[in-house]
């Protein structure tokens, strides 16, 4: 029977072959070789290797030699397009609601529709454009916020009524619809085909592919990669890519040294059927209906429908043997619910003939969203997978993407979102995978809200306060698997339940959060943020600081006890981290980053430190407890709990020093809130978290002390202006782009990274420009609310999108963080933006196609800041991290 | 007032119990795959009894159910002594020997049974050194008479109804020094139990009925259908049989008014049971232990009272009717269950519901479009048809709950409706009586593989 669909997928010549994954005993390599005996023999070494032969493996190889390297070999275990491509249903779609996503896709889009003229492969393109669907108000929202972000793109997309969706699409039933969204430019492709094209052309570039050939490890030596071993021999490569779909994560394991690539894959079935009476046109539009579950396109003249259902079934839990892709059986009881949708769609097709139901796995990640980008752990190998079920609309950009980050070093966008770093061991657990990807797949057509969670995978890391806070109210968000407090309910107020509190509106934890911003501009509050990734660097001379004043662009060499603000640049003085850097001694540094960074971080320092066993980088973020003191009372609280003046004459802004707090000794105290607010962050050894945290409490009570959470946090830093690192600072920012120059001493006397890229903006300006907007014309109560990603536009003509939004508590208005371009009106090439430029706009911010009048900024309102301190001393706090 | 779906289910599972026969080298070699059991009771307390037991020292399993009525103390007293008259009257020679001389010199004795128990079926602990010295004597009688031959099972069921019986009745006529004890002996005495029970060994399955609770085999025909057939005998006024059997007992002249109103003697339901003294001795026996035993037996207005036209006891007894029937291969599973559940279902809706219930939980056979032409329509209905009946099967885990579930539930259509069950289930203690008995329910299932090997 898999033989049998696999030909109706596809119509190329190629003997279809069992996609079977084949690590094997030299008996069965013997039975397969004589089967069929491979002509070529591998070579001994290459440049780079490449394993998987789907739509990622070929994008990659047809990329790579396409930008010059030839000295690539693809390692295919079956035959090419064999796996999940084979089965994918080909739809090329670039509604996606991650900017970068939506890159890809538009660039694979065009890539495929060239494709066929480029090699001669036919691919099956078909532009048919697609219509998302919409059941109710708020999904019509989530759509329009879509629509927005592709206009301003360049990709035409228009929000229709039901009616006209029955004009482009005769069999929908539109009795239930509020409207859509069309994106006429999307496509429908062979998906295998496309593979085999990709990899005609890189074959014809040079690349050597190699099928029925399974890698069996990567071998590393020394933190890089040396080559890689299969069931036919060795292969000595400098480079190695994973892109092995929902292999991945088991090859990732097979070798030494585990790279661990967080994806579980799930079943995930999609239905065919034989052709109308009246055969459907190729060109009928592909259907969404996420509120239904479903997806329904046109294939052979009838129809192509699949679906997310709310109860997936993982599979391959316990590894690639427990079960081959060819057994996979059709589940028509598990299919009936999206049936059942599809028929409520299209009630017209009730006496179509089913041809088969397809159970083809997909693979899915922690976040939804897929992997690329080299190993924290070993150089050299490079991971492409878990798409989500989209590696059709993604190959050819994530292809792109990551030849680019292969040959240049770096990507030509910011991938952060996307980067395998971003994932830790925490997230590897196959229960913990098992768990999430249940959850993550019916997420793909669930509704997304501003500030949802993920429910599964809780409570992983955690606070030593975490019960304590918990008992008091605290309601829990979760970032690299730390739980952290986004506000406090106080006892007796009742918040909607969960379902209920979705929404693009104002929420109702509005007044709740606002108490909490109140409490910490006139009393005091606190807040854990013990999730922020620690570092100690030390050395027996003076290694350390030689070594973070070439990575780091501010002046590290302070005398000791004061705290610096630094980004940690690449070549291009884009950020890679922006941190706060304590000089605890002459020779040792504590530095505080943002808890997504753990792993990034790490390998970025790693990679780069001298190879010295005097100098010593520890990751100490389990160690210390962080409780972050904010308000002006908050001096009163840590003095009389440490008999010590804290008073700024004894205890300056952006000073730590190592003090006791109540019986425990050794509290490093430092005088930074993150917010501009005053305060401080007291850092506490794991052990006397609670005793601290108690005395804290007590004493607190008669200066008004409460529990604050991260909402609270967020508005307070948005009002300030103050950028934070993977939200509104990337790799493709400069200090020099968001207002930091003053944190860049580009004549500390040492070189640094990023010094060059910087001199040279500092010289021909910069070409985007971090900018605060007040929303001006904006109704808290009734009018939707920003969230991030909204398009920005200066007199009238779009010049970029916020990156944070938060509602003022102070300002009594939202205030929204963004990059604002300077685009030539004609040629759309990026021109320097100036001060001017930014002041003389009239702006407009589009939430949801709705255009509200902001009014720009480029320094924050000095009158928010409470407690007056030097002027340098105000822009140096200027920072924050969430 | 109204039950969520929760709360029902919690009232009907709340006595279920569930025992797999454990397997041996990963393979079952029982010809009992395990048996589901549960109860619902209308009585306050529940006048039911339910057991389960292997014999251990003889193959074979026992399974019963038992109801009790003017009280629950005789069908408890029968739960808990039955099935050791019975082991007791299947072991051979020599293990009787054994286990008397292991009493005789203090040893430890062999275990005769294991019991399968829900942790509400209790054993009455005061009572336990009483019972064990009539069974004691019960051996030590079989000891004596060894006459050599193997065991009947037919034989030794027979003699375990009666001699039970009869020892209840010495009990009370004996009475007991300690006034509890005394009080309880002739409680069992003076109420009443139905009994039906199952011995399984191997594909001999013997039934042993005395009353009018009900053995009944699930067939699966070749078809896939589902067929009952009895495997026991109600002892009523409804077994023309049974009505004969009673008359030819007694002389002519009582004809009339030997069944009155379908009842023994006008107030009895049951043709025979356990205990019911009162229609088993004679009037002067009666008279002499109500008058010599304790006062509360004294006030007790039943105890006194004598049924009309008692004239030739005993009118009523406790052997059973024993039925053998050699288990086929498309013999799946065996119901015991009282009469509560037979006043409210046709024993083939009995066998269907268990039928589909136990293959659709088992053997759900996953749909295959394969070669056939099926339109979406068509499969949609399918699915949708399919998706009922899992539903309602899913929700229990056990037969005897589902069973029960559509006993009390099922509306005219023969589908369980919430509504009803809701009403049924949170009817008060005191209505609850009028609109159902208490049901206790034992499906057994059989193991086909093993039973076809044989």
């Amino acid at each position: 029977a898999a033989g049998m669909f696999l030909r109706l997928l596809s119509d190329i010549q190629w003997r279809a072959a069992h996609p079977k994954w084949r690590r094997m005993t030299s008996s069965q390599r013997s039975t397969s070789t004589t089967a069929e005996p491979h002509p070529v023999a591998l070579p001994a070494q290459a440049q780079v290797v490449i394993c998987g032969g789907g739509v990622m493996g070929t994008s990659v190889a047809y990329h790579l030699s396409k930008m010059g390297w030839k000295d690539v070999v693809l390692l295919e275990q079956g035959r090419l397009a064999a796996g999940t491509t084979r089965f994918c249903a080909g739809i090329v779609s670039t509604a996606r609601p991650v900017s970068i996503e939506l890159k890809m896709a538009h660039y694979s889009n065009k890539l495929y529709q060239q494709l066929e003229q480029e090699t001669g492969v036919q691919t099956g393109y078909m532009k048919t454009g697609s219509i998302s669907l919409a059941q109710t108000q708020d999904r019509l929202i989530s759509l329009k916020r879509i629509a927005s972000s592709l206009n301003v793109m360049g990709i035409p997309c228009e929000i229709i009524s039901p009616k006209k969706v029955l004009q482009l699409h005769p069999l929908i039933n539109i009795h239930d619809l509020v409207g859509a969204m069309y994106v006429p430019e999307d496509a429908l492709v062979s998906s295998a085909n496309v593979s085999l094209a990709l990899a005609t052309a890189a074959s014809q570039n040079g690349v050597q592919i190699h099928e029925r050939t399974s890698v069996s490890h990567v071998t590393i030596q020394k933190g890089r990669v040396t080559g890689v071993e299969t069931d036919r021999g060795r292969i000595q490569c400098e480079y190695f890519v994973n892109c092995a779909g929902q292999w991945a994560y088991e090859l990732g394991h097979s070798g030494e040294e585990p790279v661990h690539i967080p994806l579980h894959a799930c079943e995930h079935f999609y239905l065919l059927t034989h052709p109308l009476q009246e055969p459907l046109s190729s060109s009928l539009p592909t259907i969404v209906d996420p509120d239904g579950r479903i997806y329904i396109r046109n294939w052979q003249g009838g129809i192509l429908s699949g679906g997310f259902e709310k109860n997936p079934k993982p599979l391959f839990t316990e590894g690639r043997n427990q079960l081959e892709i060819q057994n996979l059986q059709e589940d028509w009881d598990h299919f009936a619910p999206l049936l059942s949708g599809l028929l409520r769609r299209m009630p017209g097709l009730e006496s179509l003939q089913i041809k088969q139901l397809v159970n083809c796995p997909e693979s899915f990640t922690p976040d939804m969203r897929c992997i690329m980008g080299e190993s924290p752990t070993a150089r050299g190998y490079f991971v492409l997978a878990g798409m989500n079920s989209a590696g059709i609309s993604y190959g050819g950009g994530a292809g792109k993407y990551l030849a680019e980050w292969i040959v240049n070093g770096y990507p030509s966008e910011n991938v952060w979102p996307l980067d395998l770093k971003r994932f830790g061991t925490l997230q590897s657990s196959r229960t913990f995978l098992r768990h999430r990807v249940m959850e993550v797949m019916p997420l793909m057509y669930d509704l997304k809200v501003p500030r949802w969670d993920f429910q599964t995978g809780r409570q992983l890391r955690t606070s030593p306060l975490y019960d304590r806070l918990d008992a008091q109210g605290a309601r829990w968000m979760e970032k690299h698997g730390f739980e952290r407090v986004k506000y406090f309910v106080p006892p007796g107020n009742d918040l909607l339940d969960l379902d209920h509190s979705k929404t693009f509106y104002k929420p109702d934890w509005f007044d709740i959060v606002g108490s909490e911003v109140k409490c910490c501009k006139e009393a005091v509050c606190v807040i854990d943020m013990s999730s922020f990734t620690k570092f100690e660097i030390s050395s027996t001379g003076d290694q350390a600081l030689e070594s973070l004043q070439y990575l780091f662009s501010n002046d590290l060499d302070v005398p000791v006890g004061h705290v610096v603000h630094t980004g940690m640049l690449n070549e291009k003085g884009g950020y890679e981290n922006d941190c706060s850097i304590a000089r605890l001694s002459k020779r040792s540094f504590f530095m505080i980053s943002p808890t997504d960074q753990q792993v990034h971080c790490w390998a970025w320092l790693k990679n780069r430190l001298p190879d010295d066993s005097n100098l010593v980088l520890e990751d100490v973020t389990w160690k210390y407890t962080a409780l972050n003191l904010i308000g002006p009372r908050a001096v009163d609280v840590l003095s009389e709990l440490s008999y010590a003046p804290m008073t700024a004459e004894h205890f300056p802004s952006l000073f730590c020093k190592e003090m006791s707090v109540g019986y425990a000794n050794g509290i490093r105290v430092m005088s930074i809130t993150h917010t501009g607010e005053p305060g401080f962050v007291l850092y506490i050894p794991i052990e006397y978290a609670l005793h601290v945290y108690n005395e804290v409490m007590n004493m607190g009570q008669k200066y008004g002390i409460r529990n604050a959470g991260y909402y609270a946090l967020r508005s307070l830093r948005i009002e300030k202006f103050f950028a934070f690192w993977g939200q509104d600072l990337d790799a493709f920012t400069t200090p020099m782009e968001c207002g930091r120059e003053f944190q860049v001493k580009l004549d500390k006397g040492v070189e640094f990274l990023g010094q060059e890229a910087l001199l040279e903006q500092k010289q021909n300006g910069v070409y985007k420009r971090f900018t605060m907007f007040i929303l001006e014309d904006h109704d808290t109560d009734l009018d939707l609310w920003p969230w991030w990603g909204e398009p920005i536009f200066r007199n009238g003509r779009y010049v970029g999108k916020t990156t944070s939004s938060a509602y003022s508590y102070t300002l009594e208005r939202h205030v929204c963080l963004g990059f604002v371009h300077h685009f030539d009106e004609k040629t759309g090439e990026k021109l320097v933006v100036t001060t001017d430029f930014i002041n003389q706009g009239e702006y407009e911010i589009d939430i949801a196609g709705q255009r509200f009048q902001a009014k720009a900024k480029l320094y924050p309102f000095s009158s928010l800041f409470t407690q007056r301190r030097r002027k340098d001393e105000v822009e140096l706090s200027g920072y924050q991290r969430e | 007032f109204y039950l969520t779906p929760p709360q029902v289910n919690s009232i009907l599972k709340a006595n279920e119990y569930s025992f797999k026969v454990p397997e041996f080298d990963g393979k079952n070699v029982s010809s009992v795959l395990g048996f589901d059991s549960n109860q619902l009771p209308a009585n306050a307390p529940i006048e039911d009894r339910r057991s389960a037991a292997t014999c251990l020292q003889t193959r074979g399993m026992l399974l019963g159910v038992f109801d009790g009525h003017a009280g629950c103390a005789c069908a408890q007293a029968v739960s808990e002594r039955l099935f050791y008259y019975i082991a007791v009257s299947l072991l051979p020679h020599e293990t009787l020997l054994e286990i008397e001389n292991a009493v005789e010199s203090g040893r430890a004795l062999l275990p005769i049974l294991q019991w399968h128990k829900h942790p509400n079926d209790y054993f009455s602990k005061e009572a336990s050194k009483l019972y064990f010295n009539s069974l004691r004597t019960y051996w030590q009688e079989l000891i004596d008479l060894n006459s050599g031959e193997t065991t009947d099972v037919r034989e030794a069921l027979i003699n375990a109804f009666k001699r039970l019986d009869n020892d209840i009745s010495l009990e009370a006529q004996v009475g007991d020094p300690n006034s509890f004890l005394n009080y309880l002996v002739l409680r069992v005495a003076f109420s009443g139990a139905t009994a039906c029970v199952a011995h399984v060994d191997g594909i001999d399955l013997h039934i042993a009925n005395t009353g009018d609770s009900r053995a009944m085999l699930g067939v699966q025909e070749e078809d896939g259908s589902w067929s009952a057939v009895n495997l026991s005998y109600d002892h009523n006024a409804q077994n023309e049989r049974e009505v004969e059997r009673v008359k030819m007992e007694h002389p002519k002249s009582e004809e009339k008014s030997l069944v009155k109103q379908d009842r023994l003697l006008g107030l009895l339901m049951p043709f025979r049971a356990f205990g019911d003294v009162k229609f088993k001795w004679s009037i002067e026996l009666q008279k002499r232990v109500v008058e010599s035993g304790p006062d509360q037996l004294n006030d007790n207005e039943y105890a006194k009272f004598i049924p009309p036209n008692y004239l030739t006891p005993p009118y009523l007894t406790a052997e059973p009717e024993v039925i053998h029937h050699k288990l086929r291969p498309q013999d799946k599973f065996l119901v015991l269950a009282t009469d509560g559940l037979w006043e409210t279902m046709h024993r083939q809706d009995v066998a269907r519901i268990v039928g589909e219930y136990l293959t659709g939980v088992h053997h759900q056979q996953p749909i295959a479009v394969g070669g056939y032409k099926v339109t979406l329509g068509q499969m949609h209905g399918l699915l949708t048809e399919r998706r009922a009946k899992i539903s309602s099967v899913f929700e229990d885990q056990n037969a005897a709950t589902h069973l029960i579930r559509h006993a009390v539930g099922n509306n005219e259509f023969g589908t369980v409706d919430h509504e009803r069950l809701s009403k049924m289930l949170s009817l008060p203690e005191e209505l609850a009586r009028m609109y159902r008995d208490d049901i206790t329910i034992i499906v057994v299932q059989f193991n086909s593989r093993v039973i076809g090997a044989y």
